[in-house]
């Protein structure tokens, strides 16, 4: 895998703590990658990425707070740049949260995020599974049934539409794992976390876009 | 479906990579940032990454030779660690206060593994685990066995306390840990395989997941703890240093055998 260097990535930080893991892969496949949430960066950004790990009303609070939200939601819904949300980063592209009471999300793809419903299985559900692949996409090219990502989740994403669930994972139940809605991905693992396999995944992501 | 996991533990001392033999015996082993890489690209699941250095230790990686930077402190070397590497890490060792654990968050490990902190005041671990997430959570437990009894050690296995390795492992759960990390100071370099009827005792009393080290010295010795006790993990120390392609082979062998693990592979970073 070539460093691509048509990608400016921009990483948005609202505290989440693991921008730096995710900034570490994206540098060895971007010769431009930032943390910032400024509105340059966004703008000037081919690729925006919301990293994410901890609880959906805090990350929203924090989102709201530290991010130009109706910015960003010009340049992922209208402008249509390519975006991917990872972890909590894909949950709150729900309409709404239900961690620690009910709190509105960006509800940029319809749906609610709700906790994981196991009965014998403990959570968090942490490790490595593997994906069911309901729909295919670009961002899973290269990628099968097999290979394995590192999760670290309670809760997970209900969309109401089944054309955007990419791949489901199994633990206790069958959950979203990976979501498209046109140029907007989210992955509930962490392929910061997922060697190989989840620089692929990266990969393709960079190499996606919508206008081509 | 949840894989288990195939965990490379790494023990530095004074910034050194060690081998070690009773808790006592330390060989040094090198550079710990060119084994993670290895580790890394035989695709290990996880790291676990203990600094066993007595507080106020001294660094000193002598590579100013060679215009590399030299590392003066453990924080700085899981820095170094964090960047040629994409799995999550575990990091211990000298973990005494919630800053303790900020400070080594920050700098790039995914969990926490504390031992001595909690046996001295429980309330430690529910006050973490509130703090940062039950799953940044790892007890780690260092076993003796004293009259027949699994007992819990402290300070780096010198110390005896009043709780055996059950007892323990219980608190721990119900105070919030994510995770529990079952050592063995008997067992430690001594390649005479793990402690199962402990194990099988232990992963079967607590819900959260169980990660068993100490005493592996051949591959099968993972594959009896998988397919004979509930432990969600393996790890080793030791074996992991001496062959070329280590954790690859381990992993090859438990898959090859049906056990649930990741498909084994090398990867080029």
């Amino acid at each position: 895998m070539n460093k691509n260097n048509e990608s400016n990535i921009c990483i948005l930080d609202y505290g989440s703590g693991n921008t730096k893991s995710v900034f570490n892969l994206l540098s060895t496949l971007s010769a431009s990658v930032k943390i910032s949430n400024s509105e340059e960066d966004i703008i000037n950004a081919t690729h925006l990425v919301l990293p994410g790990v901890g609880a959906f009303g805090g990350a929203m609070g924090k989102i709201r707070r530290k991010i130009p939200v109706d910015l960003l939601e010009n340049e992922v819904l209208f402008k249509q740049k390519p975006f991917l949300g990872i972890c909590v980063g894909m949950q709150v592209l729900a309409s709404k949260g239900y961690e620690h009471g009910e709190c509105e999300g960006l509800g940029w793809i319809a749906g609610k995020t709700t906790r994981l419903e196991t009965d014998i299985n403990p959570l968090p559900h942490i490790g490595w599974n593997n994906l069911e692949i309901i729909n295919p996409s670009p961002i899973l090219d290269g990628i099968d049934n097999e290979y394995d990502f590192y999760f670290l989740h309670s809760y997970a994403f209900r969309p109401e539409e089944e054309n955007c669930v990419v791949a489901k994972t199994e633990y206790g139940e069958n959950f979203v794992s990976v979501i498209q809605q046109k140029n907007i991905f989210g992955t509930q693992f962490h392929p910061e976390k997922s060697q190989t396999t989840g620089k692929l995944l990266i990969y393709n992501f960079l190499k996606f876009n919508e206008k081509e | 479906m949840k894989k288990n996991r195939l965990i490379p533990v790494l023990l530095l001392k004074d910034g050194w990579l060690v081998q070690s033999k009773g808790f006592s015996r330390h060989q040094n082993l090198g550079n710990p940032t060119i084994a993670v890489k290895r580790l890394s690209e035989w695709a290990a699941d996880e790291l676990i990454y203990l600094d066993i250095s007595s507080g106020e230790a001294t660094y000193d990686l002598r590579r100013d030779d060679l215009k590399h930077p030299n590392r003066h402190n453990f924080l700085d070397i899981i820095e170094d660690v964090s960047k040629c590497t994409f799995m999550p890490i575990t990091v211990g060792g000298n973990i005494r206060s919630l800053n303790d654990i900020e400070d080594r968050l920050k700098r790039g490990a995914d969990k926490i593994s504390i031992n001595t902190k909690p046996l001295n005041d429980k309330s430690f671990i529910t006050e973490a685990a509130k703090e940062f997430g039950a799953q940044c959570i790892v007890v780690s437990i260092d076993t003796k066995v004293i009259n027949e009894k699994h007992i819990v050690m402290k300070h780096g296995g010198k110390e005896v306390t009043d709780f055996t390795a059950i007892e323990w492992a219980k608190i721990s759960e119900d105070m919030g840990a994510g995770e529990i990390l079952l050592n063995s100071v008997d067992r430690d370099g001594k390649r005479t395989g793990y402690d199962i009827p402990l194990l099988t005792l232990l992963s079967d009393t607590v819900k959260i997941p169980v990660i068993a080290l100490g005493g592996v010295g051949e591959w099968q010795d993972f594959e009896d703890a998988l397919s004979e006790t509930n432990v969600d993990a393996v790890a080793a120390a030791n074996i992991f240093h001496y062959t070329d392609q280590s954790v690859y082979l381990a992993k090859k062998h438990l898959f090859d055998r049906g056990c649930n693990v990741r498909r084994p592979f090398i990867t080029n970073f």
